[in-house]
């Protein structure tokens, strides 16, 4: 694993919580619109999740493209493995995937 | 900086050798577009990692120079 200082940190992130959203703002504020569309998605399905604001740490919003090997926020992480970023949860949303995603990792809507 | 819709063409055909690419441009701005691509090369690949491969393709500039590039990938069809 890199020596990036950020690594652990997310690492931690990660394996705190089922559902992870790195995203620019928080779910209630979020700061971009790409971010808003993942929140809404998640709370549509009733899917309760964690989330990290990138924007209120610059350490981390470096760390966590180079963590993912993906250069845009949002990033979706399900039971510590990445989904994507806004198009592919936006598709896979459409296309009824995303559900079956959280059916197969065993991850309940509220 | 932006990037012009050519320009981006040219280094995914060089990434991906083969592959069929249109870019159409989302906003006039050099900064928004959208590529769909059809390349065997995505075949078995989950889409995550298909899009990686287009932005390993361009080379770090996806999230600095280009802001947001909606991507469409696709095999085809055999």
């Amino acid at each position: 694993m890199n020596n990036n200082p950020a690594f652990e940190g997310i690492q931690k992130t990660i394996d705190n919580n089922d559902v992870v959203l790195f995203m620019k703002g928080n779910p209630d504020t979020p700061q971009c619109g790409f971010s808003s569309t993942v929140v809404n998605i998640l709370r549509h399905l009733q899917i309760p999740f964690g989330s990290a604001d990138v924007l209120a740490d610059p350490e981390l919003r470096d760390g966590i493209k180079s963590f993912s090997n993906w250069p845009t926020i949002p990033q979706l992480y399900v039971k510590g493995e990445f989904v994507g970023g806004c198009d592919i949860v936006t598709e896979m949303y459409q296309s009824g995937e995303l559900k079956d995603l959280f059916a197969e990792k065993g991850v309940a809507s509220a | 900086m932006a990037m012009t819709a050519d320009h981006i063409k040219l280094l995914i055909e060089q990434g991906l050798p083969g592959a069929q690419i249109e870019i159409k441009d989302l906003a006039g701005d050099g900064d928004h577009y959208a590529a769909s691509i059809i390349w065997d090369g995505f075949r078995e690949l989950p889409r995550v990692r298909q899009h990686q491969l287009v932005y390993d393709a361009l080379d770090g500039r996806m999230g600095r120079e280009l802001h947001a590039l909606a991507l469409t990938t696709t095999t085809p069809e055999s």
